[in-house]
């Protein structure tokens, strides 16, 4: 399971750097999002340093939209979907193995935008071991629940259009957990917010997601 | 699933559901399903309405109990001490919420069944589409009443509540099921999608449930479900039977919205027939030279 995982995951990143959908697209967007919520907050710079965790995990969400749907566009030409089914493949590694590119795509995204807030909201860094840790647990949680849903919305002519609408209430749990998290880790919380307590509902609701998405995807590739 | 079996298991769910067949033209009183078995072996079988005597003693009773619950909520019971006549939303708002949480869990164990290869029929996805949207429906009067009683007791319409929060978003979360299920396509494909999306969404449910406890919430915690529920004699009976009114009809229209589910199936498979031979009599009308068996186009 995965040896096939790596083997779809390599794959998928390997399409990645030649093509650089990621980063000539996805990732100016990224900042893109954060330069907009400059110009939101009028450029309240005490405003923006007080809700830096918030937009730059909302800016993530975004930006896994994204990558999610970019992650099933290289599927659709081709006959991908197909050889992919044919390739005896696990199911369950071919799941793990997106989850994993789209990991790897979130995690640079999240150092560039990290770089941002940092530049642009005038943020520091308290605990960084709080903050990568986030990182990891909901970059996966985000992977695991998008990789999942793209599979269910793969295929369907509206899958632009219904993908965030199922995605995004999903997640919630999400940007309310890092946003927590990050919040504590750079000292913008009101006081007494356990940013460890937190990562443990992102952790639980990674852990379910990759449960679900790997058991999920046995049904989703044999049928469609 | 491939294609063929899809059908058969279809034509099989179509055989039970019509049971014992009665003799044509057996009236108006005949259940709804033997209509739509008759109407599924003869295609001239039209169905008026998704009505039958169960689902008019179901509704019947629904608004009985209703009215009943109205009276005892509105006139018999007290005001609160602290709350006043606002106290009386207890009767309406934690029933419609348990029925939200009813359509919801209703339509996952329905999505299971589905996933289950060896339950997997067409009924089991028809049963999930009803009860989710009517727990949609309910879903959203939970947030409208709880939104009503919000603005007096707690000063506004909507706060960023653990409770109220997770609600919202059960909402969201099966308006994209929903939406979902209407996408269209492969029926067998899109079941097996929705079914999987019901069983993860659902998953929301018992977070909901206990956000109360787990979080410091301005909600209040339940009501009833304790060692010593907090509210006695005819307050207790009249929100018990509010629970009886909202359930059956929760009931009444989960069974209708079935039935319509059971007419759209119908439609999917005899509408294209029926519509071609429709416009082939119609052709046979206006060159009133009956059927053309050469089969050319002129």
């Amino acid at each position: 399971m995965w040896r096939d995982a790596l083997l779809v995951g390599s794959k998928d990143l390997r399409i990645e750097f030649r093509s650089r959908v990621t980063t000539t697209q996805v990732a100016p967007y990224a900042v893109l999002v954060l330069v907009l919520f400059g110009f939101a907050f009028d450029q309240d710079q005490n405003l923006l340093t007080k809700a830096a965790a918030g937009l730059f995990w909302v800016a993530v969400l975004l930006s896994s939209l994204l990558a999610v749907q970019r992650s099933y566009a290289i599927e659709a030409t081709d006959g991908a979907r197909d050889s992919l089914r044919l390739s005896g493949l696990d199911p369950a590694g071919i799941f793990l193995g997106k989850t994993l590119a789209v990991v790897a795509e979130l995690l640079v995204l999240e150092v560039l935008l990290g770089f941002g807030v940092v530049v642009l909201f005038g943020i520091e860094l308290h605990d960084p071991a709080l903050l990568v840790v986030t990182c990891l647990a909901a970059s996966v949680g985000l992977a695991a629940a998008g990789t999942l849903y793209g599979m269910i919305a793969a295929g369907l002519r509206v899958r632009e259009t219904l993908l965030p609408l199922l995605i995004l209430p999903v997640v919630a749990p999400v940007l309310l957990g890092a946003t927590q998290a990050w919040m504590a880790a750079l000292g913008t919380a009101g006081g007494g917010t356990d940013g460890w307590k937190w990562l443990s509902l992102l952790i639980s609701f990674t852990v379910i997601y990759v449960a679900a998405g790997s058991l999920a995807f046995s049904i989703l590739v044999e049928e469609s | 699933m491939n294609p063929k079996a899809d059908t058969e298991a279809g034509s099989i769910d179509r055989v039970r559901e019509g049971g014992s067949q009665p003799p044509l033209g057996s009236g108006k009183a005949e259940p709804f399903a033997h209509r739509v078995a008759q109407g599924a072996s003869s295609s001239s079988g039209r169905v008026t309405g998704t009505s039958d005597r169960v689902t008019r003693i179901l509704g019947g009773s629904t608004l009985i109990t209703a009215a009943l619950t109205a009276w005892l909520g509105l006139v018999v019971t007290p005001p609160d001490k602290v709350q006043g006549q606002l106290v009386r939303l207890i009767y309406v708002h934690p029933a419609v919420a348990t029925m939200c949480y009813a359509g919801f869990g209703l339509c996952a164990l329905a999505s299971l069944a589905y996933l289950w290869p060896r339950t997997r029929t067409r009924r089991w996805d028809r049963l999930a589409a009803a009860s989710a949207e009517v727990g949609v429906v309910f879903c959203v009067l939970t947030l409208v009443t709880g939104s009503i009683w919000g603005r007096p007791t707690w000063g506004v319409w909507w706060t960023w509540d653990p409770r109220l929060t997770i609600t919202a978003l059960l909402c969201a979360v099966f308006i994209g099921y929903l939406a979902l299920r209407r996408t269209g396509g492969d029926p067998d494909a899109l079941a097996k999608r929705s079914a999987i999306v019901a069983v993860v969404c659902v998953l929301l449910v018992p977070v909901d449930h206990e956000a109360t406890t787990w979080w410091a919430s301005l909600h209040q915690t339940s009501t009833l479900l304790r060692a010593n529920p907090l509210i006695h004699g005819e307050q207790l009976y009249t929100m018990l039977l509010s629970f009886v009114a909202f359930g059956l009809g929760f009931a009444w229209l989960v069974l209708h919205r079935y039935r319509v589910e059971v007419l759209e199936d119908r439609y999917a498979d005899e509408g294209f027939d029926n519509a071609i031979s429709e416009r082939r009599a119609e052709g046979g009308v206006l060159t009133g030279a009956g059927p053309r068996s050469d089969g050319v186009a002129p």
